[in-house]
């Protein structure tokens, strides 16, 4: 929308905003104030590389986790699929992450602090600390599997630390998956800062459905129980936490359910209920499993560039940032620091 | 240096940043009331700073062509105009041309040969529009009103863009002010969407520009408050609208205005951003404003987002916690 001067936007609103979380249905302002209809808060310069690195990153998290439960399980195929992927998808998320900079060749300057106000500092030495165990767990399996039997001293070592190795990247998956959506909730985009009770939840469920779907799809399926009820209980708690998301953010939801990210959450939603169904029914079928392990991914893939695009889109309207507050302001709630 | 406020709350930010014995906290009083758009602001910061063009376009927007603040405009002038009947017109006391406007006829004709040649015939009338408006409603008051608002960065007593910085390129300095490290930013962008009022930008061109890639503000002229001198747009500010000065200097004349024209009877005026207890706890630049700050394209209440932080990472604890539970259970959860 585009105003001769800073008008009243009228336009109407989104059908479904309803009450929330026991508060009293309130109807929202069909108008507010804006200059020109032009944004108040900048959206994040953050192009595909970041909801992909948000896959992936998930993607090895829930794979370490599975490398680790089957060492320890002894489902051999089951650590060797987990091991493997959770290298893949770090290798590939950390190109993503470096090349969206708009300084690449400065990513390094992430390691000169230790900052806890900053979710990316944060999970910057996260990932310094999940990326050379589970590098090392890989590395095991691929000497394992390149050398048989090997009686050199330098192979056996590497075997003998894959065990501790991927238990290390196990303990520190969890906070992979997890920091990507404080990264986002900690900022002032409306729709990923009023996510942040419930997307923490979304993005793990997530992750565990997409590594779950892949591991059933590529291990003999004798030895994939686990990562069947990983992504079957993946799906769903990502389901449920991101049906409770959208009840709790208001008006600022409306993002996630229109337009381009609209579609992808609905995609989302869709892709991810159908592939822990087929995962359920899959029996000892093959192609099921690998139907559904791909739809379990294209879920994954489409709930971060959902959240990631309707983010976007709510910074670039302000009315997602100015009816919230003026809605505060009116009530006579104004954010305040009370001491005590 | 860490203390109770420092997520949020009213503190000293240099001395929380862990300054001993830091100067006085600097910042401006942008008086919005006295601002005639004349933008001397946005030109003087764009040569002292070194800050390319951004072309030139039309933006439909009354004399507004900037647009925005952004990584290539660090002071930028909003034009409201707004239907007046809503609010009348008071004499702001602005440095204006010609005899006393009581020797001005309400046709804006001139009075005797010392004043202003009258304009000719359908020629605009400058003097009229810098008062309001050609055209008049029957009470004699103009039709419309211009708001004028010269807006920059906040340089929050809680910086969020600051707080978010993984590099530590954005760093606090001794004046309390918000400055970006141009040789230590590697253009990750989280500051752009961390800052609650849509200051900070990574710079995306022209081409050939310094800085290319790198997030970009106001830094209160860090290199000329060093020495003594005006940030530049206070310098050029040809009406005082834009004030340098101490902080708390700056809260009590402002306090002082807003009283001043309260009393004149000027209903909207109002202070944004001068108070510590408020969503950022206060801004070391702050707004004298004549109607709500939406209306300048600011946001009514603005919050740090890193208030909720440890509730963030709670709830994201609590998550991995989940997915870990999540995990051993699929293992011990029978034999498939």
């Amino acid at each position: 929308m585009t105003g001769t001067t800073a008008d009243r936007d009228t336009r109407g609103r989104g059908g479904r905003r309803r009450t929330h979380g026991g508060e009293t249905a309130m109807v929202p302002p069909a108008e507010f104030t804006s200059y020109y209809g032009r944004p108040v808060v900048k959206p994040a310069p953050w192009t595909w590389e970041i909801p992909a690195y948000m896959f992936a990153g998930g993607l090895a998290a829930g794979s370490s986790l599975l490398g680790a439960g089957a060492d320890l399980a002894g489902h051999e195929a089951l650590r060797r699929s987990g091991r493997l992927t959770a290298l893949g998808a770090l290798g590939f998320s950390m190109a993503a992450l470096v090349s969206d900079l708009g300084r690449p060749e400065r990513f390094l300057n992430m390691m000169r602090t230790v900052k806890v106000t900053s979710p990316m500092s944060v999970g910057t030495w996260i990932l310094a600390l999940y990326g050379p165990p589970a590098g090392l767990a890989a590395a095991a399996e691929v000497a394992g599997m390149l050398l048989p039997g090997s009686k050199a001293a330098p192979v056996r070592l590497l075997v003998a630390a894959g065990r501790p190795a991927g238990l290390l990247a196990g303990l520190f998956a969890p906070p992979v998956a997890a920091y990507t959506a404080v990264l986002l909730s900690d900022t002032a985009t409306p729709s990923w800062h009023e996510a942040y009770r419930e997307l923490p939840f979304v993005f793990c469920g997530s992750a565990a459905a997409a590594a779950g779907g892949l591991a059933a799809a590529i291990v003999p399926p004798e030895q994939a129980g686990p990562a069947r009820r990983l992504a079957v209980g993946g799906a769903v708690a990502e389901a449920l936490a991101e049906h409770r998301m959208e009840r709790s953010m208001g008006i600022t939801a409306e993002p996630l359910r229109t337009g381009v990210p609209g579609r992808l959450m609905r995609a989302a939603r869709v892709l991810t209920l159908a592939g822990a169904a087929g995962t359920l029914l899959a029996g000892r079928s093959r192609a099921v499993a690998v139907a559904s392990g791909a739809a379990l991914l294209a879920g994954s893939v489409c709930t971060r560039f959902g959240v990631v695009r309707a983010g976007i889109a709510s910074a670039l309207d302000p009315r997602y940032t100015v009816v919230p507050q003026r809605e505060r302001v009116d009530r006579g709630e104004p954010v305040r620091h009370v001491a005590g | 240096m860490a203390g109770r406020n420092s997520l949020f709350g009213p503190v000293d930010p240099a001395q929380d940043a862990g300054y001993e014995a830091p100067p006085a906290r600097k910042g401006f009083f942008t008086d919005t009331s006295v601002c005639i758009g004349c933008k001397a602001c946005e030109v003087a910061c764009k040569e002292w700073n070194l800050l390319p063009d951004d072309g030139f376009d039309l933006l439909g927007s009354s004399y507004d062509n900037t647009g925005a603040l952004g990584a290539n405009t660090w002071r930028h002038v909003a034009f409201v105009e707004q239907p007046a009947g809503r609010v009348a017109p008071v004499s702001l006391g602005m440095p204006g041309v010609g005899p006393p406007a009581g020797a001005l006829a309400p046709s804006g004709a001139s009075a005797g040969g010392l004043g202003p040649p009258a304009p000719a015939e359908g020629a605009p009338n400058l003097l009229e529009a810098l008062d309001g408006g050609t055209e008049t409603e029957g009470d004699g008051h103009p039709d419309f009103r211009w708001l004028m608002s010269s807006n920059v960065c906040k340089h929050c007593t809680h910086a969020a863009c600051l707080d978010v910085c993984p590099t530590g390129a954005l760093f606090r300095t001794e004046f309390g002010t918000v400055v970006v490290q141009d040789d230590v930013c590697n253009g990750c962008g989280y500051c752009v969407a961390a800052c609650p009022f849509g200051v900070i930008e990574r710079r995306k061109g022209p081409a050939g520009a310094r800085n290319v890639g790198i997030a970009q503000k106001c830094t209160l002229c860090y290199d000329r408050i060093g020495d003594g001198l005006e940030p530049a747009c206070a310098k050029a500010c040809p009406t005082e609208s834009i004030q340098y000065g101490d902080l708390d200097e700056l809260r009590e004349r402002a306090d002082a205005r807003v009283r001043r024209l309260q009393d004149e009877g000027v209903e909207g005026a109002r202070l944004y951003g001068h108070d510590p207890h408020d969503g950022v706890s206060g801004t070391g630049a702050f707004f004298l404003l004549l109607d709500e700050p939406e209306v300048y394209g600011l946001p009514p209440d603005p919050v740090v987002t890193t208030r909720d932080l440890p509730q963030m990472f709670n709830r994201a604890g609590m998550a991995g916690l989940a997915l870990l539970a999540g995990a051993a259970l699929s293992f011990l959860g029978g034999r498939r």
